[in-house]
Parts: structure tokens; C-alpha cells; sequence
């Protein structure tokens, strides 16, 4: 089969799971969720779908897995079919097996990264914009030195002075990716402060976190979501490229930033399986971003 | 000149998008406007006044189209005409004057400039005769130093010389037709004077027909020959100005000219000691003064109405009393004790007596928060109030506001009308169990009808619950209806105070009298006689 019409198919196919999934779900939920589902594109019925599956691969793996992540099973650069449907790696591991491990490792890593950033960019950033004054000079300014700084170069500094192991990774990633958030969450929450809401709030005696909490942070959210599904991407990303050049996650862990890196060689003989695990980020990263898309589309208040 | 009309519209229907369905914004209306004639549309906000106006040029809004009808414009049909065509008209001989002359203007360029643009592009006249011309018009508008003032940008001039620059620049091609859309709704009452006056003027001696759009009877009163009365896009009636004001014969017109007939019954002086006051207080922002030494009392169960033109010091004076901007001399008593000049040093129970509610609901209450919990907040705060309690407070205060509980309680927001939204910030006041309750301007970005339900609640509440209120305002006709006590204050200094009988009974301080004769009157010749009185 040609390569032009597998594509063809695929999206046809993902399209028509995508429609039978809207309808599905618009069939079981509760009616208030129903008409929401029902509404939504087939781009973010794509989208979901395509995360649950990804959750679920996370969480399932030592299940779905034929073999265990780390064993070696096999001879070297196995081809696809038998009991290695993928083949093995350069050392003779199942490729699904560390696929679907992979899942779980990069995926719930990058999304621990990001809920982190997150917690810590949005409150800091909100916090300074409600505050002004000294703090946020102070805030604002550090942030600015952060970012001055390559995020790549910066994220490898600080690897190569704290050591790779997971959770370092995790608050390193989250440290420099906490500074987008902060800028943004501070710019959007300048604009919101000024409200009179804010005003007749503060003028009660509200104290700071309920302002964050219950005033800002909720008319804040439609941009901070879109960033949110951004973010996720590029620590995704940087996650896989900090692990292809050997500081991310480390061996024997299944990772397919490194699976890429590992099994590069391949390319050159005409095996595409190195592009397994790249694909699976490229399809992470364009279904999350599709589900961003409505969910901003919905917030903004804009019809079609 | 022929007699043939210059603008007729037959059977006009314009219809807005709601989702998926288009719903009408104006259902058949017919007009008919002669050279040289000056015709008022009035309704409420949502009536389709701007609809009809923009309409008149042959233009819908974004998400609005022309669905029937015909529009004729000096034999032009501009329903078929194309937009090349259309856009050759505007402008160079169909104008638009928008309400805010600020946001209309292109703050990068020097107004003299933008005023060149439509002449230039239109090729009526080069850059050095549309400058010449220029001056002329803004000489003809009574703005001071026309030679000069167009060189400057849009912010270096006040907002009553901006609307005027703006007519001028209306006329720059001395079109045929203007449509004037609240020009000057958002003005003072002494700058609206200025205006109206440039504008009846400049209208006249060009000879140009307009179409005036405003809420104000009094002003339509004023500047247009015939009125055209709009509810919910239809028509209402449509009479010349004198026998439409002498003689209105639909109750919906009559209820418009009875809006302003509310009127709180007169109190005695205070004798009791007052809730809160204001004892010389100065206060600034950074270097500049914009309070001195002020000093005014609010006594329980009164209404002390603050009044002013923008600038004169009216709102920063409730900033001072709630605590948001610190004075820099002079002090606030509670019952006698001093307040903590910032409301962080304030107690919750201090916090609590004296509430505000906003001038634009639509900011002071926040869109993703329900009724309940915008009106709970305040209650389960300060009260203490928790579960069955609150709801059945929320629903006692929803009630005290004149909306049905159950219908409203788990709406946001966005699902009320600009009315509705401002009884939901009186309710949040009202919840804290205050007081006093500082009302800046409530109800001047408000519909007559609406304005006076709300100053209806508002006094029923005051008697009901001993409230003190302080309204700031600048409309002296709502001081009328709802002060006990008067405090005219200008650039910062009260210029004279008292109970409402003193401060409206003659003899007035210059200014109170400036202002006092400045708010329109329905009589069509008030214009010209008040300019003729004062011109003396």
C-alpha cells in the first residue's frame, strides 16, 4: 500500500472512530454534558479520544505489554512480525513493550512537569499582578533574568549540576517553564484586577488567596487552558529531546525521545521503526492541541 | 431643489444572529427625512435606534444584515448598490458622528490630519485647502484656538472640544446627510450645552439633514424638527417636535415624558448625629491635589447627593471614605471614632456598614460567579451565614430586588439586562446588612424607564431599611428626585452645600447656577433662549 493512500485511510478512519465516539458520548452522559458533546468538533472528539487512549496505554501497560520494559528478549534489530510485532531495539528489547511503557514514562512525566509549572507560574503570576508594588518588581524581574537565559542550554546547566534523576528532571523542566506561565498569568490577571469586582472584593476584606481563587482565577482561564495545552506540548518536547541527547530520562527507562535516538541507525537501512516513537508524540501533541482549540473556542464565547 | 425626499426607507427589517437563528432588531420601519431637515430617533437602549441609523447609510453590523426593505438615498437604492458605490457616498456625502468621539478618533494621528483624510480621499479638496477649511469649521464649532487645536492629538483635548472636532470633521465634505448617534451622551451637562449648540448651528447654515439619535428627550427637544419614537424595532409614533412634546398620543411616549415625575417626599433636617463624616479632608494622586479640605456629613435614613461635573472630585471622595485611597489630610469618623485612613486597617465590621455599589455593572460583578454566590459572598462573610441560612437570605434579598428567586438565583451574570445587573449590585451592598451605601453614578448608564425603577428601589429600600446613601451623580434631575441633602462640589472644593430646598432655591453659588440652568428642559426653544440669557 502506498504511503499517500495509508494516509488517506488513516484520516478517514480516525475521523469516522472520532464521529462514533461523539456519539457515543454524547449517549452516555448526563443530559447538561451531553449537549456539550454533542456540539464539539470532530477535530476535539479526535482529540479526546486520541488522550484517553493515550491515559489508558499509560496506565495499563504492564498489562497491554507482552514483555517487561527492561528485559532483553531477543536478538538485536529483530524486524517486525512473530512474537515482536515491532521488532526489537539495538539491544534486543521488545519495541512494543517499551512503546507502551514509553507512554507511561514521558506522558506522565511531561504532565507532572506541567501541573507543577502551572501551580507555581499561575498563583506567583496572579499573586504579583494583584499585589503590584515592590513584589511584583522584584517577581517580574526574576522571571526576566530566567528567561533571558536559553531554556534548552539552561534546563542542561542545571541537569549537569543537580543529576538526572526523574524528579530533578520534573522540577528543573517545571522551574523554567513556571516563568511563561508567569508572564502570561500576570498579564492576563493585570487586566483583571483592575475590575470593579476586584475592587468591591477587596474593599470586603477578601483575602488574597480567595481573590486568586474565586475572582481572578476564573475569568483567567480560557487563555491559561490554551497555554496550558501549549505548555504541555513543549515540556513533551523538551522532555524528548533532553532524553535523545542523553540527560532526560534515563536508560534503562523507556523513553521515546531516547527510543529515537537509539534506534536512529535503522533509518538508514530503511526500517521506519525509529519514527514509531516520534509519531506517537507527534500525535500527542496535535490531539491535545486540537482539544485546546475548542476548549478556547468554547470560552471565548465564539460561534462559528 | 426638488421636493423628492433626500432619505426614504420602506418597510425596513433588520435582523441580528442569535446562535443559529436570526432574530429581527427592526421589524418594518418606514422614514422619510427632506434636505435640510433634522429628524430625532428615541428609545430606550435595544429599541434599534444605531441599528437604524447605520441602516440609513446602507450599512449592517457585524452579525446584523438587512433582511427587507427598501433604502433610498437621493434616488440611490443602497440596498442594491455596491459597496464600491456605497463607499464613494459615505463620508463624502452621507457622515456619521459616533458617541464616543474618543475611541473614534485614531489616537496616532494629529486631528487635523484625520479631518483631511475623508476631503483627500474622496478628491473634494488637496491637503492645504482641506487644512484652511479645517480651521474654518472648527472656528464655526466655537472650539477655542481653531488655528491651533488641530495639531494637536486626539488626547490633548478634553472630551466635550473632541465630539465638536468630530462634527467638524463630519462636515468636511459637506455631505447631505449626518447621523448623529449620542454625540452627546457621555458629556457633562455644561459641556453638553457647548455641543449642542455647535451643532445646531453648523447644521443649520449648511443646510444639512440629520438624523439624531439619542435617549434624552430633552435634548431631541432641542435640535430636531420632527421626533420618531422607537420601542423594540418598530415605531411608536413619529410627530413634528412641538406638537409630539404638547401633545403625545401613545401611552408608551407618555410614560417617557412622565419618567422624571418621581419624586422623594421632602425630609426635615437632620437632627440626629450622622452615620459618617468627612472632616477636612485632602487628598491627592501622587502630586496632583484633587480633594480640598472637604467636609460633609451622611446621617442615617438621608440621602446626601454628590454633584459635579467629571473632574470635580465627586468619586475620588467615596474613594476616601471606603478606605481605597487614603487621604493625605483630614480624617473620616464612623459614629464619631476615626476610621483607619486605609481599608486594610479597617475591621470586617467597619467594612461591612459602608457598602458601594458601581456605575457600570457589568464590571462590578463578576461574569463567572451565579447570583448566589455574588449576592451569598457577602452575607456568609460578614454574617456568618452558612447552608439553609444563606440560600434563604440570597432568596430574601433576591426578593427585596424584585426578582423571582427561583428563576434568577443560579443565572450568571450575563443572562440580565443592564437593570437587572444593577439591582444585583444593590443586593451584594444590600447582603453585608450595611449602613451606608455609596452609589457612584449608578444610574447613569441607564435607560430613563430603567433608572427610575431603580431609584424607585432604592428609595423604597432607604425607608424600609434606615439606610444612609451618598450618590454621586452628575444629573441634577435625579438629585431632584431622590436627594435630602446637597453637596455641589467643583475641582475639588465644595462650592456650596445644604438640604436640597436651600441649594435649589435661589440664590445660588455661580457654579450651582451654571449647572442648575444646563440640564435640558423639554421646551424646544430652552436652547436658544438659555444661549440668548447668557450670551447677555
Amino acid at each position: 500500500m502506498s504511503l499517500p493512500i495509508f494516509l488517506i485511510l488513516f484520516l478517514i478512519g480516525s475521523f469516522a472512530l472520532a464521529f462514533v465516539f461523539r456519539a457515543g458520548l454524547s449517549r452516555i452522559l448526563p443530559h447538561r454534558h451531553a449537549i456539550v458533546a454533542r456540539d464539539m468538533p470532530l477535530t476535539a472528539a479526535f482529540g479526546i479520544m486520541v488522550i484517553i487512549a493515550y491515559v489508558f496505554v499509560a496506565l495499563m501497560a504492564p498489562v497491554l505489554a507482552p514483555f517487561a520494559e527492561r528485559e532483553v528478549v531477543g536478538a538485536q534489530f529483530q524486524p517486525w512480525g512473530g512474537a515482536h510485532p515491532l521488532g526489537t531495539d539495538r539491544l534486543g528489547r521488545d519495541m512494543l513493550s517499551r512503546l507502551i511503557y514509553g507512554a507511561r514514562n514521558t506522558v506522565g512525566i511531561a504532565f507532572a512537569t506541567t501541573v507543577l509549572a502551572f501551580v507555581v507560574g499561575a498563583i506567583l503570576g496572579i499573586w504579583a499582578a494583584l499585589r503590584g508594588g515592590w513584589l511584583d518588581q522584584v517577581l517580574s524581574r526574576f522571571v526576566d533574568a530566567l528567561m533571558a537565559i536559553p531554556s534548552l542550554i539552561f534546563s542542561l546547566l542545571l541537569l549537569t549540576i543537580f543529576g538526572t534523576s526523574v524528579l530533578t528532571l520534573i522540577l528543573v523542566i517545571a522551574a523554567v517553564d513556571a516563568t511563561r506561565v508567569y508572564r502570561i498569568s500576570r498579564s492576563v490577571a493585570q487586566g483583571i484586577v483592575v475590575m470593579d469586582y476586584i475592587e468591591a472584593a477587596r474593599l470586603r476584606g477578601e483575602g488574597t488567596w480567595y481573590l486568586i481563587r474565586r475572582e481572578i482565577l476564573p475569568n483567567a482561564l480560557a487563555p491559561l487552558v490554551a497555554e496550558f495545552g501549549l505548555r504541555f506540548c513543549f515540556v513533551f518536547l523538551t522532555i524528548s529531546s533532553l532524553s535523545f541527547l542523553g540527560l532526560g530520562i534515563k536508560p534503562p527507562m523507556a523513553d521515546w525521545g531516547s527510543m529515537v535516538r537509539d534506534n536512529a541507525t535503522l533509518i538508514t537501512f530503511g526500517d521506519i521503526t525509529p519514527l514509531l516513537p516520534a509519531g506517537a508524540i507527534a500525535l500527542l501533541t496535535v490531539a491535545v492541541n486540537f482539544v485546546v482549540d475548542w476548549q478556547l473556542h468554547r470560552a471565548s464565547g465564539l460561534k462559528e | 431643489m426638488t421636493d423628492s425626499p433626500l432619505l426614504t426607507i420602506r418597510d425596513l427589517y433588520v435582523e441580528g444572529r442569535a446562535g443559529e437563528d436570526w432574530l429581527p432588531i427592526i421589524k418594518g420601519i418606514d422614514l422619510t427625512l427632506h434636505r435640510g431637515e433634522v429628524l430625532g430617533l428615541i428609545g430606550e437602549s435595544g429599541a434599534g435606534k444605531s441599528t437604524l441609523g447605520l441602516a440609513a447609510m446602507g450599512f449592517a453590523r457585524d452579525g446584523c444584515r438587512i433582511s427587507r426593505g427598501e433604502i433610498r438615498f437621493d434616488g440611490i437604492d443602497l440596498r442594491t448598490t455596491s459597496e464600491r458605490a456605497k463607499r464613494k457616498l459615505r463620508g463624502r456625502r452621507i457622515a456619521y458622528v459616533a458617541q464616543s468621539a474618543a475611541a473614534s478618533f485614531n489616537p496616532a494621528h494629529k486631528l487635523i490630519d484625520q479631518y483631511a483624510e475623508a476631503p483627500l480621499l474622496h478628491g473634494v479638496m488637496a491637503r492645504e485647502q482641506a487644512r484652511h477649511d479645517a480651521i474654518e469649521l472648527y472656528d464655526k464649532m466655537r472650539l477655542p484656538n481653531p488655528q491651533e487645536i488641530g495639531f494637536r492629538y486626539p488626547h490633548q483635548v478634553s472630551g466635550g472640544q473632541l465630539q465638536r472636532a468630530m462634527t467638524a470633521m463630519a462636515m468636511a465634505c459637506r455631505p447631505d446627510l449626518i447621523i448623529f448617534d449620542e454625540p452627546t451622551t457621555a458629556l457633562d451637562v455644561t459641556t453638553q450645552i457647548e455641543v449642542l449648540a455647535a451643532i445646531r448651528d453648523i447644521v443649520r447654515q449648511f443646510g444639512t439633514a440629520a438624523i439624531y439619535i439619542t435617549h434624552d428627550l430633552a435634548v431631541v427637544a432641542q435640535m430636531a424638527d420632527r421626533i420618531k419614537i422607537l420601542l423594540r424595532g418598530e415605531q411608536v409614533e413619529e410627530a413634528d417636535t412641538r406638537t409630539m412634546l404638547a401633545a403625545p398620543r401613545e401611552d408608551y411616549t407618555k410614560s417617557l415624558w412622565a419618567v422624571r415625575s418621581f419624586a422623594r417626599a421632602e425630609q426635615p433636617a437632620a437632627t440626629d448625629d450622622p452615620i459618617i463624616s468627612v472632616r477636612g479632608v485632602t487628598a491627592a494622586y501622587g502630586k496632583t491635589t484633587v480633594l480640598q479640605d472637604v467636609s460633609f456629613d451622611i446621617h442615617a435614613g438621608r440621602t446626601v447627593a454628590v454633584v459635579g461635573e467629571s473632574g470635580s472630585g465627586k468619586s475620588t471622595a467615596a474613594r476616601v471614605i471606603t478606605g481605597l485611597l487614603p487621604p493625605v489630610a483630614g480624617e473620616i469618623l464612623l459614629d464619631g471614632t476615626a476610621l483607619p485612613p486605609d481599608y486594610r486597617a479597617r475591621t470586617r465590621d467597619q467594612l461591612r456598614q459602608c457598602q458601594m455599589i458601581y456605575q457600570m455593572a457589568d464590571t462590578a460583578l463578576n461574569p463567572k460567579l451565579t447570583l448566589r454566590e455574588i449576592i451569598g459572598r457577602p452575607a456568609e462573610m460578614y454574617l456568618g451565614l452558612h447552608g439553609r441560612a444563606l440560600r434563604d437570605r440570597v432568596r430574601a434579598l433576591l426578593e427585596m430586588i424584585e426578582l423571582e428567586p427561583d428563576s434568577y438565583i443560579d443565572r450568571l451574570p450575563s443572562e440580565l439586562s443592564g437593570g437587572q445587573k444593577q439591582r444585583i449590585g444593590i443586593a451584594r451592598a444590600l447582603a453585608a446588612d450595611p449602613r451606608l451605601i455609596i452609589c457612584d453614578e449608578v444610574t447613569s448608564a441607564l435607560d430613563q424607564i430603567v433608572q427610575e425603577g431603580i431609584l424607585r428601589l432604592l428609595d423604597k429600600l432607604q425607608s424600609e431599611l434606615g439606610l444612609a446613601y451618598m450618590f454621586i451623580t452628575h444629573d441634577l434631575a435625579t438629585v431632584r428626585a431622590i436627594a435630602d441633602d446637597v453637596v455641589v462640589m467643583k475641582q475639588g472644593r465644595i462650592v456650596e452645600q445644604g438640604t436640597k430646598a436651600q441649594v435649589f432655591a435661589p440664590p445660588h453659588a455661580p457654579y450651582t447656577d451654571l449647572l442648575l440652568s444646563s440640564v435640558p428642559e423639554m421646551d424646544p426653544d430652552w436652547l436658544s433662549n438659555l444661549l440668548k440669557a447668557r450670551s447677555v
